[in-house]
């Protein structure tokens, strides 16, 4: 492994990218899927996150009901206008025209879950008419023995069958041009990143890998790009509750030589 | 907008140019904030009525320039170039400008710029995705006016897995790391082109939109 001799030779930084989850237009934040905490306007702390010096913003619609799309393409119009980083909505998107109205509204990237498993060809289509860059798999994962990890569904309800290393392989060869990979075991306990699972998947695609799921310290985070590989770490808690700072959070990760914009 | 309609007179116009790839929103309301009158297109006219023109884009080479060709837009956007105004290139608006792309074995380009656009090859991911930095090159001569009130080596989004590589390196105005050394934005008089998104990449994006906006409202 000569990864820390191409990281001399290389200087994009590693990715911190806060994620809002949204529900009826306000922010959310699902612990281990169930509770919420409502948290305020996604537009307000999108610009205050983009201010701090996160890398990316992800928007995770929970509600992603037929009816309440709107809102969602509203908030995201208005986030363009206001935030000038890269914006990546993920949540219910079924079908081309999703992805072209969220696109249009202002979104850089989405982010498929249940759909590329049920429907692989959209991921494919997608990826063809909108360019791999902007179409990220969202990938579930259980684990269920060691070294192996289930792909779950349905907001983590379903189990497929799927080998996630098998899944990402397959994503990434249909155009998907990065995955964003939660561990179901870590999502939640603030008992860090399934560093095991995210140094597997990203040893298996050539596409960048945002590992989410488990950040509760500063070591966590560490961890997880250094030994699990990840590209950039997705997280809502310990930003969203003020445990840790954005610049906080940097220059931890500066201090110990992890790439870093600051 | 109180501001707006007092400043109108010295408001320099820019056009986006609309041809269905790149995110058209962001870069105009950027431009907007720096203070330009933002129209989003693909109709000749407004492209050359206006004081300024960008080129956005992201996504696949061949499409682009089959989307210019539908639209019917090449010759208009080589002509508008040719005659001094003001023009930004963003990411594939930069590659389009180049001779050709390797992208699909080969694909004709605007041949605005001589030179070619070449994949990555070396063991990092593709896309390069996310902040890397931007050095600034012959710099010799001055930091170009693109970059005015930045510091070198700041840090600027990419997305892309092509980059291009001009028969000219003079023509490079910063280059960027990615497993190799390529050139991450390019100066040539009137023509700016930038492989980063200054849409994406937050105070010192729009500080190159704003210094775009600024050379637009210049009396040609």
């Amino acid at each position: 492994m000569n990864n820390s001799k191409t990281e001399q030779n290389n200087g994009l930084a590693k990715r911190l990218i806060p994620c809002l989850d949204v529900k009826n237009g306000r922010v959310v934040k699902g612990i281990n899927f169930v509770d919420l905490v409502d948290a305020g306007d996604p537009v307000e702390i999108a610009a205050a996150y983009a201010e701090t010096g996160a890398d990316e913003l992800v928007y995770l619609d929970i509600t992603a009901s037929v009816e309440k799309r709107s809102a969602m393409l509203e908030i995201v119009a208005r986030t363009a206008e206001k935030v000038f980083i890269p914006l990546t909505v993920g949540g219910g998107i079924e079908k081309l025209s999703d992805i072209s109205d969220l696109l249009k509204a202002g979104a850089d990237k989405v982010s498929i879950n249940t759909s590329a498993v049920e429907n692989p060809e959209l991921i494919r289509k997608a990826s063809l008419e909108f360019g791999a860059q902007c179409i990220i798999t969202a990938i579930d994962a259980k684990r269920t023995s060691p070294g192996k990890w289930e792909v779950y569904t349905y907001g983590g309800r379903k189990g497929t069958g799927m080998d996630v290393v098998e899944w990402a392989k397959k994503t990434t060869m249909l155009g998907s041009g990065e995955i964003l990979l939660t561990s179901m075991d870590k999502d939640g306990t603030q008992s860090g990143f399934d560093t095991e699972l995210t140094a597997a998947v990203s040893g298996a695609v050539g596409v960048p890998v945002i590992a989410s799921g488990g950040a509760g310290k500063l070591s966590h985070l560490k961890d997880v790009l250094d030994k699990g590989r990840a590209d950039a770490i997705l997280a809502a808690s310990i930003f969203h509750f003020g445990k840790f700072s954005i610049p906080e959070t940097k220059k931890y990760l500066l201090k110990n030589g992890i790439p870093i914009r600051v | 907008m109180v501001l707006v309609s007092q400043k109108m007179e010295i408001m320099p116009s820019i056009t986006v140019i609309d041809y269905g790839l790149g995110n058209t929103k962001s870069v105009g309301k950027a431009l907007e904030l720096s203070g330009a009158k933002v129209t989003v297109s693909s109709r000749i006219k407004e492209i050359e009525s206006a004081d300024g023109i960008v080129l956005p884009g992201v996504g696949a080479f061949q499409k682009g320039i089959n989307n210019l060709k539908k639209a019917k837009l090449l010759k208009t956007i080589k002509s508008q170039i040719v005659s001094g105004k003001p023009c930004l290139g963003i990411c594939l608006g930069l590659q389009m400008l180049f001779t050709e792309s390797e992208e699909h074995g080969s694909s004709p380009g605007m041949d605005i710029i001589k030179g070619r656009v070449k994949l990555f090859r070396n063991n990092l991911k593709i896309p390069h995705m996310g902040w890397n930095r931007v050095k600034f090159q012959n710099a010799a001569a001055g930091v170009p006016e693109m970059f005015r009130e930045i510091d070198n080596n700041s840090y600027f989004y990419f997305v892309h897995s092509y980059y291009v590589s001009p028969e000219d390196s003079f023509l490079a105005a910063s280059t960027t790391n990615y497993g190799n050394e390529f050139t991450s934005s390019i100066v040539k008089d009137n023509l700016w082109a930038v492989q980063f998104h200054p849409e994406k990449s937050g105070e010192n994006g729009l500080k190159i939109m704003k210094n775009f906006a600024d050379k637009c409202g210049k009396k040609q």
